[in-house]
């Protein structure tokens, strides 16, 4: 999976290319450790990424939680497959998603 | 019926999803059947990769079958780890909030949802995981 991050001021956007599983997820969790600090619109743009396992969703909570605390987060771009995983374990109702 | 034996670990995870997605395009499986079984051996391999042997390494077998009438692919995990049976976990409640929530479980449900069929047995020292997906002729 290939992660790219771009900081613009309070904004945090982060590309997903790949698959989001058991092998990728720390990854994730790695690129988010400590740089959430300060802030307040996360947007994660899920147009590259293929699929996601219960170890993405897991990354996902954890960083809607942290955002709850803090200002806002979107997931944007998600395919058809990703949008059911989202319904069918009721992230979708958890989850801001464009 | 195609077979491979690794050591369940997460890093040969994708070894085993390259192995069972070579069988699945040889029989012009739609992606999306593909993408939700990919899942399920992320959910179900991990699974074993992380608690079957801990904190030894073990091997685990994946099969892949077809099976007729209808036309469906059968894959079984088979590992000789200590007795776990993930059809006995209480399911998640995916109606909790984000605070509420919990993701132990939810993997597990996934797979109960986007495969026609999982089973479980112990028999012979052996954890014997099987799902089942029916392919539709496109």
């Amino acid at each position: 999976m290939n992660i790219i991050k771009i900081m613009d001021e309070n904004k945090l956007s982060i590309s997903l290319e790949g698959r989001l599983d058991t092998t990728t997820a720390p990854d994730l969790e790695k690129a988010l450790e400590g740089s959430l600090d300060g802030v307040s619109e996360l947007v994660i743009d899920m147009g590259g990424l293929d699929y996601l396992s219960s170890a993405g969703l897991r990354i996902l909570l954890g960083a809607q939680k942290s955002m709850n605390k803090q200002g806002s987060m979107k997931v944007t771009n998600v395919n058809e497959t990703i949008m059911e995983i989202f319904e069918v374990t009721g992230f979708a109702d958890i989850l801001t998603i464009e | 019926m195609e077979e491979l034996t690794v050591d369940a670990t997460v890093e040969n995870i994708m070894q085993v999803t390259a192995f069972v997605d070579e069988q699945l395009e040889a029989l012009d499986c739609p992606l999306k059947a593909q993408t939700q079984i990919d899942i399920a051996i992320d959910e179900l391999f991990g699974n074993i990769a992380h608690y079957a042997y801990h904190p030894e390494v073990g091997a685990a077998t994946v099969r892949v079958e077809v099976i007729e009438e209808p036309l469906s692919v059968v894959v079984t995990f088979i590992d000789d780890g200590i007795p776990y049976d993930p059809l006995a976990r209480r399911e998640p409640d995916v109606g909790l909030s984000a605070e509420e929530r919990e993701i132990g479980g939810l993997g597990i449900f996934m797979v109960k949802k986007t495969m026609d069929e999982i089973s479980y047995e112990y028999r012979d020292g052996k954890n014997i995981l099987r799902i089942r997906k029916r392919l539709e002729r496109l």
